[in-house]
């Protein structure tokens, strides 16, 4: 009946496994779109346009790196990001279990939600500079802010759609309120919660460069305001490529803590 | 205060159901799901209850169970009134109902982790009932690597490691094919059997019905109601001959035109 591998007793045979070996091709694919977006970038930058050849911005990138600005600005961003969205998380997570958990939290909470979702993160800028100094302060709040509001919807609709029976499954083998949170509300959630740090992380990467672009001494969007003064193409490319990298890599990470944790999701 | 009053005049029977109603309001509509039920069971007795739907039998089970309150009347439990559920009453879950993140022995041990039962007692019980319902080569495996039916006897086992006097089982073999359908009335019946338990078994199959009761209650439904009470006076143990007997055709005959003749 199951046509899932883990349950068969019979387990398919060797060649028959190899043949089944989708995932390199696909990894090939990846590669060579990579390889094939790289070339179409070169040839772009020969035709004259005003756009640095991959060459160059490589070169640009080294020289970023021997001098030891390159790695100052990743651990300004990282720091900001982490920071901002660590504590972000941190405070959705039970905020959200809450929402979903009672509904006298989730009539307190949820139109101040919903408000502070429609505002852009980076419209609070100004006032966070008025109000907390140029200093890494008003930077972390705002990136704070964005994976909050990302994180929090996510967790309090991962509540809500706990199934009822499984609830009443916990409650039948005598499991009290306090059981049934532990045990059922936050591993049935759980999905929904990763769900929601993948989308706050996104915008907590979203809102540091733009935050960095307005306030900051260091850090990648500050190199690339910079960069931008100077006529500087090759370090804005790099400070793109570095954004990039750092965002899927971030990203790529979450996903597979999300594939460990929710392994036993039934894929339909 | 009156409890003890209650105990004393209720305990002849394991479960007493007087006169309940259940009423559900949705939005200016009232439904009465339950009109007025009354019913007797005794100890170790296997009842099935059978009806068209809207006949209010998942209503009356869930009540028993303590998953829902009647609007009038109480239920009785060897003659406790029943205010919530209790690990004493097991219940089975049409949708199995297995916690989906946790293995095959994770869910069997679930109820008695609870109840705080010491690591080696929770083990040896949860070994037991997995080896009864014969999932013994799955018991590390999580519930979406099984099929239906061991989804079911998964979900058997860990209802019977609480070790309740009484199943209350919720068509539970309604998602299954017919012939898993079969196996696993004729598995119920062995457990049974060898686990003497007191039985509620709600179904819509007719079947099903006189294949497992002593006993089967036909329900009419607006109001839900019991229509008739009908007496298997089949032997135990219910084989394929029993099955296919022109005895039980007739027992099964009956609870037909009761169900569908009302």
């Amino acid at each position: 009946m199951s046509a899932d591998p883990n349950a068969t007793v019979v387990k398919p045979s060797r060649s028959e496994s190899t043949k089944r070996r989708r995932p390199p091709a696909i990894l090939t694919l990846n590669i060579a779109t990579v390889f094939l977006g790289i070339g179409v970038w070169w040839a772009i930058s020969l035709t004259g346009l005003q756009i640095p050849s991959p060459a160059s911005v490589v070169a640009s990138g080294i020289d970023l790196a021997q001098r030891g600005i390159l790695l100052t600005d990743i651990i300004a961003s990282l720091r900001r990001v982490l920071s901002g969205f660590l504590l972000g998380s941190a405070l959705a997570v039970p905020v959200g279990f809450l929402m979903g958990w009672y509904g006298w939290a989730r009539g307190l909470l949820e139109p101040w939600v919903q408000f502070f979702r429609t505002i852009p993160p980076l419209a609070i800028i100004p006032l966070a500079i008025v109000l907390m100094g140029i200093g890494e302060e008003p930077k972390i709040f705002v990136i704070f802010l964005a994976a909050f509001l990302a994180c929090v919807i996510s967790t309090f609709q991962g509540v809500v759609q706990v199934d009822r029976t499984l609830i009443n499954a916990a409650r039948v083998l005598g499991a009290k309120d306090g059981t049934i949170f532990v045990r059922i509300v936050v591993p049935a959630s759980t999905p929904f919660i990763l769900v929601g740090m993948r989308v706050g992380l996104g915008a907590a990467w979203a809102t540091v460069v733009a935050a960095e672009l307005i306030a900051a001494q260091e850090g990648l969007g500050y190199r690339m305001q910079q960069a931008q003064i100077y006529y500087d193409l090759p370090t804005i490319f790099v400070g793109i490529l570095v954004i990039g990298i750092f965002g899927l890599l971030m990203d790529r990470t979450l996903l597979m803590i999300e594939s460990k944790l929710t392994s036993w999701q039934e894929r339909r | 205060m009156n409890q003890r009053a209650k105990v004393s005049a209720m305990s002849d029977h394991k479960i007493q159901v007087q006169n309940i109603n259940k009423t559900f309001v949705l939005g200016n509509e009232r439904f009465e799901a339950l009109g007025d039920v009354s019913l007797k069971v005794d100890e170790n007795e296997f009842i099935t209850v059978v009806g068209p739907s809207g006949c209010g039998k998942s209503t009356l089970m869930n009540i028993l169970a303590g998953l829902d309150e009647p609007t009038g009347g109480a239920a009785f439990v060897d003659g406790r009134e029943v205010d919530g559920p209790s690990p004493e009453r097991g219940v089975i879950f049409q949708q199995y109902a297995l916690f989906p993140w946790l293995t095959v022995r994770q869910n069997v041990e679930f109820g008695l982790k609870t109840a705080k039962a010491p690591a080696e007692e929770r083990r040896r019980t949860a070994q037991h009932f997995i080896d009864m319902v014969g999932l013994t080569d799955f018991a590390d495996a999580l519930p979406k690597t099984l099929s239906g039916g061991m989804k079911q006897r998964c979900a058997i086992a860990r209802a019977y490691s609480m070790n309740p006097s009484i199943l209350l089982m919720d068509e539970p073999f309604g998602a299954l094919d017919a012939l898993t359908r079969v196996r696993m009335q004729e598995h119920l019946l062995e457990t049974w059997e060898k686990e003497k338990r007191t039985i509620v078994f709600i179904t819509h199959d007719v079947d099903e019905a006189a294949f497992l009761a002593n006993r089967v209650i036909v329900m009419a439904a607006r109001p839900g109601r019991i229509h008739r009470v009908i007496d298997v006076d089949l032997p135990y143990p219910r084989t394929e001959e029993v099955r296919l007997s022109p005895e039980f055709a007739e027992v099964r005959n009956d609870i037909w035109t009761s169900v569908y003749h009302q």
